[in-house]
This record gives structure tokens, sequence and C-alpha cells, in this order.
């Protein structure tokens, strides 16, 4: 059964595996993505499998609900037991902070509903005379939704925990970090129709470093690989777009605008990394009032300590798969997670928990 | 008498019984399971069994949000969820009971719409309803209706969802994904508008047929409840073998790709109501198949797999574009992806 909009077909998959096969190098090289939609579609279609030994693909901090630090899920708790309505996407509300979560936060008696869009948090602020939080996680793609509740002036008893996180300067942090070794970045897709190929080259420069913008369906993943490798067999280290049907390189100078008349770029604390200069983003003067942060005085939280053995730091930096880690489906499984990445939908090792097993096959 | 339900209904007085007049035995009792059946209104019912064969026993409870789905509600679902639980054990269906619970309010019209419903799926396979109960809770305490149905069928050997053996094709009886998919856009949280109806029907007189080829099905089971991966992997790990099957031989409607695709949840682990996978004897798999196509409910019948020793409780799944990987069985309700 074949589907006129899926790239999977297997014959031109095999062409291009072939063509991976002729291109990779004879020393190992590590491929970083950083998007758990791009996981999910490897894990999904199997495509490790096509690939050579020497060629290994990892997950960076590419899960939005992984890298948000405990300290802000422990913040939204607070806030919801003041009374509010905090509004989260579900995925977030299984995700540990302190020691508790949202969603035993909702147990305790919290309201906390989930949403799929901040605008479903407006009309649930317009239903009700409550406060009415909306807690705002996403990289580049969601933080745009967020501008124009803001612009569109938004209810009086509505605001805004912003968590929202920046791709390319994570990628700038993950090279300076001792152990990395990156050969190339599989650069995510939907990030990029915002931000354009344009997007990375500040946090790219001068790093001499292969990034290959990719699309999602196994076809386009494996013609990104193949880019990879090619400006990695040239010598190149260039930024190049492996999805112009959905990527142009200026990006979507609309989206860009919301951005910019609402948002200036913060620096952010990335669970599992520390904080990173200018990865997150923070309200403008003229939009302060919406900031739950300072509606709502909780106080400055500082992160607590993660399980010891858990490698999710590590798994977060591309430093190891998370099949490396000892409390890999042993201890830490999605029905009792120890780490971040086992609950986010869009974690690494969620993700092979779900399509992997135990073993890559 | 109200247009709603009250408390009065499950009161045991002669409110419930009116009730039970006028809605309920002009719908079910229509069909006698023996000498003492159940317009008799007594405190049970007799029923003629037959003499030779397994008699197989199965029970269900169903919940369902919206009532009313598009392809069917739960009146139908009731009724199809333990007719297929019997007919994939290899048993004619032959008797039900059916135990409702009502919340306090719930629209009279509405309750008769779903016994319609119930009735027409037991008169197309000729069962009979021997029993019943009705209780009402009061408003808030339950969402909307709870149906109980408990059925008992006969078969010349019960066929177990633990006997596949090494060499036997997988086979399913069609589409995949459907009724979880069709639920899903329904729920309107998406404000998604498809075309796509629940598959939710009753399959004995589908797989009836597929029985009569001696030693031919190993294995049956319905793929409700956490979809063609769960099932597959409980048949996999109660017979220790290992099922590979091919993604691209798995039959899926457009619609249903297309919405797996833009919620992010798998077709595999979304429930099906009408289908059935089966384990087939390698010498019988092409008369199977023929014959499960000649119904209309098995027109997109496929064979999608065999049985293997290669990793035992474990079901492999050949990927599409030539990969490999497991498919493990899923961890709970699908949650759409956000990114």
């Amino acid at each position: 059964m074949s589907h006129p909009f899926r790239l999977a077909d297997p014959r031109r998959a095999r062409q291009l595996a072939d063509a991976i096969h002729l291109l990779a190098p004879r020393e190992p090289v590590k491929l970083v993505h950083v998007c758990g939609t791009h996981e999910i579609a490897i894990t999904r279609h199997g495509l490790r499998r096509l690939l050579p030994e020497t060629v290994r693909v990892l997950e960076g901090p590419g899960c939005p609900v992984c890298v948000t630090p405990a300290a802000d899920i422990e913040t939204a708790i607070r806030i919801a037991e003041r009374g509010a309505v905090v509004c989260s996407f579900g995925d977030m509300l299984r995700v540990p902070g302190y020691g508790r979560s949202l969603d035993s936060a909702r147990a305790a008696g919290c309201d906390i509903r989930t949403v799929l869009s901040a605008d479903e948090a407006v009309q649930i602020a317009k239903a009700t005379r409550r406060e009415v939080v909306f807690f705002a996680v996403g990289f580049e793609t969601t933080a745009p939704m967020t501008a124009a509740v803001a612009l569109e002036r938004a209810p009086a008893n509505l605001s805004i925990l912003l968590a929202h996180k920046q791709i390319p300067p994570a990628m700038a942090a993950l090279l300076d970090l001792p152990g990395t070794g990156i050969g190339g970045f599989l650069a995510p897709g939907h990030v990029s129709t915002i931000i354009g190929a344009a997007g990375y080259e500040e946090s790219m420069a001068h790093r001499r470093m292969p990034v290959v913008i990719g699309g999602f369906e196994p076809l386009d993943i494996l013609y990104a690989v193949a880019l990879l490798l090619r400006q990695i067999r040239d010598g190149r280290a260039i930024i190049e777009n492996g999805y112009p049907r959905a990527v142009e390189s200026a990006g979507n100078p609309t989206a860009q605008r919301l951005l910019a008349e609402v948002f200036e770029p913060a620096p952010a604390a990335w669970r599992g990394i520390g904080v990173l200069p200018a990865s997150g983003v923070q309200f403008l003067a003229e939009f302060m009032q919406l900031d739950a942060r300072r509606r709502f005085d909780v106080g400055e939280l500082v992160e607590s300590p993660e399980d010891h053995a858990c490698r999710c730091p590590d798994v977060l930096t591309a430093r190891a798969m998370p099949s490396d880690c000892p409390l890999f489906g042993t201890r830490c499984t999605p029905l009792s997670p120890v780490g971040p990445c086992m609950v986010g939908s869009e974690g690494a090792c969620s993700i092979w928990f779900r399509y992997e097993g135990e073993r890559a096959l | 008498m109200s247009d709603r339900i009250t408390t009065l209904h499950g009161a045991g007085g002669e409110v419930m019984d009116r009730l039970l007049a006028d809605v309920v035995l002009p719908r079910l009792a229509g069909r006698p399971s023996g000498r003492i059946p159940l317009s008799a209104a007594d405190d049970g019912a007799t029923l003629d069994l037959p003499r030779d064969g397994e008699i197989v026993f199965t029970t269900d409870s169903h919940v369902i949000k919206p009532v009313f789905f598009p392809g069917g509600d739960i009146g139908r679902l009731a009724a199809c969820g333990t007719l297929n639980d019997l007919a994939v054990m290899g048993a004619r269906p032959l008797v039900l009971s059916l135990a409702a619970i009502l919340e306090e309010g719930f629209a009279i019209a509405d309750l008769e719409r779903l016994l319609d419903s119930f009735a027409a799926v037991i008169d197309s396979v000729g069962v009979s309803v021997a029993c019943g109960d009705t209780k009402v809770m009061p408003a808030g305490e339950l969402d909307g209706i709870v149906l109980t149905t408990s059925g008992i069928g006969v078969a010349q050997r019960a066929v177990s969802d633990a006997g596949l053996r090494v060499g036997d094709r997988i086979l399913v009886t069609g589409t995949i994904g459907d009724h979880g998919m069709a639920l899903l856009a329904a729920r309107g949280e998406f404000h998604l508008t498809t075309a796509l109806v629940s598959d939710v029907a009753a399959i004995w007189p589908l797989l009836a047929p597929t029985l009569e080829i001696a030693g031919a099905v190993h294995a049956m089971k319905d793929p409700t409840r956490g979809g063609l991966a769960a099932a597959l992997n409980e048949m996999a790990r109660k017979s220790r073998t290992c099922i590979e099957v091919r993604e691209a031989a798995i039959p899926l409607r457009p619609e249903v790709r297309g919405l797996s695709d833009l919620l992010g949840i798998s077709p595999f682990d979304v429930a099906n109501e009408g289908k059935a996978i089966l384990a087939i004897d390698p010498a019988h798999a092409d008369a199977v198949l023929r014959t499960l196509r000649r119904h209309p409910l098995g027109a997109a019948a496929a064979e999608i797999g065999c049985v293997t020793a290669e990793y035992p409780g474990r079901v492999v799944l050949a990927t599409e574009v030539g990969g490999r990987r497991f498919l493990d069985m899923p961890l709970g309700d699908p949650v759409p992806r956000i990114c």
C-alpha cells in the first residue's frame, strides 16, 4: 500500500543507502540530529540498519520536553498551587520536576489542563475569571504561536510561563563540550522552515562544521545523511538545504517578525546540559505583564541534582546512545521513567524503548 | 414517561418495569434462549446448548466516548465486542447477556437507538439474549453509559491465540486502525473532519468458513485495544515464537495513514473492532485468504507476515524502506506528539 506523499520507496532507499556506503569514511563518524521527530522516523523505519557501521547517528538535545529544567516544572506546579489554571502540552505532564510532576500535582487537586496549542489556553482564559497560565515549551516551531498570542491582546487573566528554546545556540554549545566528537549536524526541517538555512549561520560561524537541513520522510533523512557524508569526504563545511521543498533559505519572515516583536534572546537552562547563552527567549519590556514568573512570585529555583546513574545528560549532548545507560530498559522505562529522555515522547530513550526494544536488530 | 433516565428507572419498581417492557424487551427478547427465556423475566434464563463441541464463555465491559461515533455506537460495539471474542475462539456465538449501567439524565431516545443497534447485530448473527440487568447511577458519577455483555458459544475445537507454529502465515482480515483513528478524529479535540468510519462489525460470518478448511487455522485473535501491535506481541509471547511482519503488506486506508502521520500515532497501536489476525498452516494460506476475500468484511484481507524462530516472544517489523525493527507492545493510551 503505497502513499502518494510518503517518500519511502524501497528501491530509492536502497540506491541512497548504496550512495551512503560509497561516501562513508573508513574511520567512524558521528552525525548528530537535534529533533525528536527525526529520531522517531529513524527508529520507526529502522534506518540505522541501512547505514554502514562507521556512520553513527545520535539524537542530541532534540526533545523540548526533555530539556525543560526541573525548576521550570516546579515553578508551574507552584503557580498551580496558588489556584491558577495551568495549561500544558500533554507530553509535559509526566516529566519529573523536584520529585513531583504536573500529573501528580493534578492528582493532588491542582487544576492542570492539557492543551494542543497556545490558542486553546486563550480560549480557556476567556471562559473563566480565574488566572490562567500557559506553560510555553518548545523550539522555534512553537514559539511563534506564543508570540502571536502576546500580540493579539491576550485576556487580562492569561499569563505565560516561558520555557522556549532556540536550537542553533544549543548546537554550537555541543561542539564546545568535551567528548562530543561531532562530525556533522542533521538540522531539523521544521525548525528550519522558521529560521531558514540562514538561521544557523551565526551559531556555526568559524566552526567548520557540516550542517544539512533534513526532512522527515525516510528518503529525506537518507538523502541528508548522504549530503553530510559528501561534505565530510570533500572537506567542506557549509549549511546545506537538503529539504528545499519545505525550507526557504531565508526561512519564514512572518514568523521571524512575530518572534522579534515579542521576544529577545536570553540565556536559558537546558536540563542535563546547563545554562547556554542566548539559547532561550524573554519578553521585551512592553510584554512583561504577560510573564507568569512576575505575576506569581514563586521565588528563584535552582536545579536539583539528577539520579547519578542516569545518563540523560550524555544522551542529550550526543555523548551516549540510550542503550549505553545502565538504567535503560531496566530501572528506567516509559512506565517508571528515571530521566527526562524516557518521559518525553520525543526523548531518545523513550523512542528507543518504543521502537527498538532493548537491542538494535 | 419521562424522556430521560431517572434514578427510578433503576429502582426495581413500576417505573423500571415499564422501561423494560416498553424499551428493552421488544428489542431483545425476540429469540428465546431455552425453556425459560428473557421474556419470562425470571431470576435467570435456561439455555438449550448443543451436546457436542466445546462451550466457550467470555465477558467484556464497554465504555466509549462519544457514545455515537462514525460507523457505530456503544450498542453495536457491545454486541460485536463479545461476539468477536467468541468468534476468534472459533466458537459459533449462541447467546448473550446484557447489563447496562446508565447515568441519570441519559436520553431514553438514545438508549432506544443503542438497543436498536445491538438488536440489529444479534439478529444478523442469529444470537439470543438470555438475561440482562439495568442500574442507574446519579448524574456525574458515570459518563453516560456502561454496557457489559457476556457471551456463550460453541466450537468444534476452540482455537487459542497461542497455537502459532514456526512456518505459519500471518493473515489479517482487512484494513488496520480504522476504529481507533475514527474515534480519535471524532473526539473533536483536533478539529479534524474525515470520512473515516469505525470498522465495528460481527466477524463470525467471515471467520466461520475458514474453520471448515481442516487443519488450516492454528491461532486467532482480534486486535482490539492496543491494536495490531499488542495482539501480535501477545500471540508471539504466549506461543514463544517470533512473528515477522512486512509493513508494506499491512492494509491501511489512506485516511488512517494520513491521520497517523498528522497525529504521530501509529495505526498499529490503535483499536480495531471488526478484524481478526489468523495464524494459518502454510499449506492452506492461499485457500484461507481466498475464502476470507469472498466475504465483504474480508475484501481487503492480506497475508502480512510469517512465524519464525528468530526472536522467540518478539514481533519484528520489516519496514517499508527496507529497515528492520521490533514492533513492541504499545505502552498505554496513545498521545499525539507536540513539537
